[in-house]
């Protein structure tokens, strides 16, 4: 981002310059003093993680206050943390898992806050990268929903039954069994996480790329160079970008913990 | 040959969530205006599923950068 900027800001200046690379806009330095080696690899804090640690402390504020010592008749604090769950047990959790939803809802209601929060980080302003714009991620939370759909399929149907039940759905003639079998086999195991992170992580890279492409016209175009029309559009335009990430993030994140949702009941109720 | 094979990526890959799109919000539309009492839930069912089909035109955008620079 410094590197854009200072390239952005040269541009008066003339002599040569290259479009940077598109990762200019997602790798950060890191702290250099907390530089690490583990297992050969070079590991550090940067932005991103600075983000993801700023996210989780004002979630664990905020939930640790509002719902920490809960009075009968709420307060607005707590009223407005019980809206939150209500909303991922009544409307997410319940709604589609059915009356066993009850106990996913920790999982689900984390992980909506985990995304949204986030997500949120990419129109915030001096925050402005979402961490979830890292494919490792949303990659590792599609993981952890893998795992639990997988688990509790498992566990409900027992381990070869659930597998047999995936790959060879009832009321279909036998030859076709052949070419379903792989499809349901790699569409249920392989290709749902995937997609599931795949969906944020997009989401949040295009998301990204456009807020800060819209700010950066603004300022090279008004602040440090003549286009009176260009600059003023971008101007006018950034409210507009700014409602519709806000509107992405949301609906990101909810889908993120409605498809999780999906998954853990077509594992617990045998749909066929 | 490169940035050639950047744009086909993006332009191919939405033609189809483009034409997807189009449907379904064109019958979402049809359904709200048949029963305007389920305009709620058409609505909420329409943005779901349209963040699922956006997803695939967004995945070719992110290759586009992926591929190549």
């Amino acid at each position: 981002m410094t590197s854009l900027n200072a390239m952005v800001a040269a541009v008066p200046y003339g002599g040569p310059w290259e479009l940077p690379d598109i990762s200019h806009l997602f790798e950060m330095p890191t702290l250099p003093w907390l530089d690490f080696q583990l297992f050969g690899l070079e590991l550090g804090i940067n932005r991103t993680i600075l983000i993801i640690f700023l996210t989780v402390l004002v979630s664990m504020a905020f939930f640790g206050m509002a719902l920490g010592s809960p009075q009968v008749v709420p307060g607005k604090l707590q009223a407005t943390a019980e809206a939150a769950v209500s909303f991922v047990r009544d409307r997410v959790a319940i709604e589609i898992i059915g009356p066993e939803g009850s106990r996913f809802v920790p999982l689900l209601f984390t992980m909506f806050v985990f995304v949204f929060l986030n997500n949120l980080a990419k129109i915030t302003p001096f925050l402005m990268l979402p961490p979830t714009s890292r494919i490792a991620i949303p990659g590792f939370l599609a993981v952890i929903s893998w795992l639990v759909f997988v688990g509790v399929g498992m566990k409900e149907q027992g381990p070869i039954s659930y597998f047999k039940d995936m790959a060879f759905p009832p009321g279909v003639p036998k030859p076709v069994y052949v070419i379903l079998a792989p499809i349901e086999l790699v569409s249920n195991i392989i290709l749902r996480p995937f997609t599931l992170a795949v969906r944020l992580f997009a989401n949040m890279v295009a998301g990204h790329i456009l807020v800060v492409i819209t700010l950066i016209t603004i300022h090279a175009f008004l602040v440090l160079g003549p286009g009176l029309p260009v600059g003023l559009f971008a101007l006018v335009a950034s409210p507009l970008v700014f409602g519709f990430e806000l509107l992405i993030i949301s609906l990101q994140a909810y889908i993120f913990t409605m498809l999780t949702a999906v998954y853990i009941s077509s594992s617990l109720h045998a749909a066929h | 040959m490169e940035p050639i094979g950047q744009g086909l990526v993006f332009g191919l890959a939405a033609i189809g969530p483009g034409i997807g799109l189009g449907i379904l919000v064109g019958k979402a539309i049809e359904a709200m205006a048949r029963q305007p009492e389920a305009a709620g839930m058409v609505r909420t069912t329409m943005f779901i599923g349209i963040a699922i089909v956006e997803a695939l035109a967004l995945l070719g955008f992110v290759l586009v950068f992926v591929i190549g620079g």
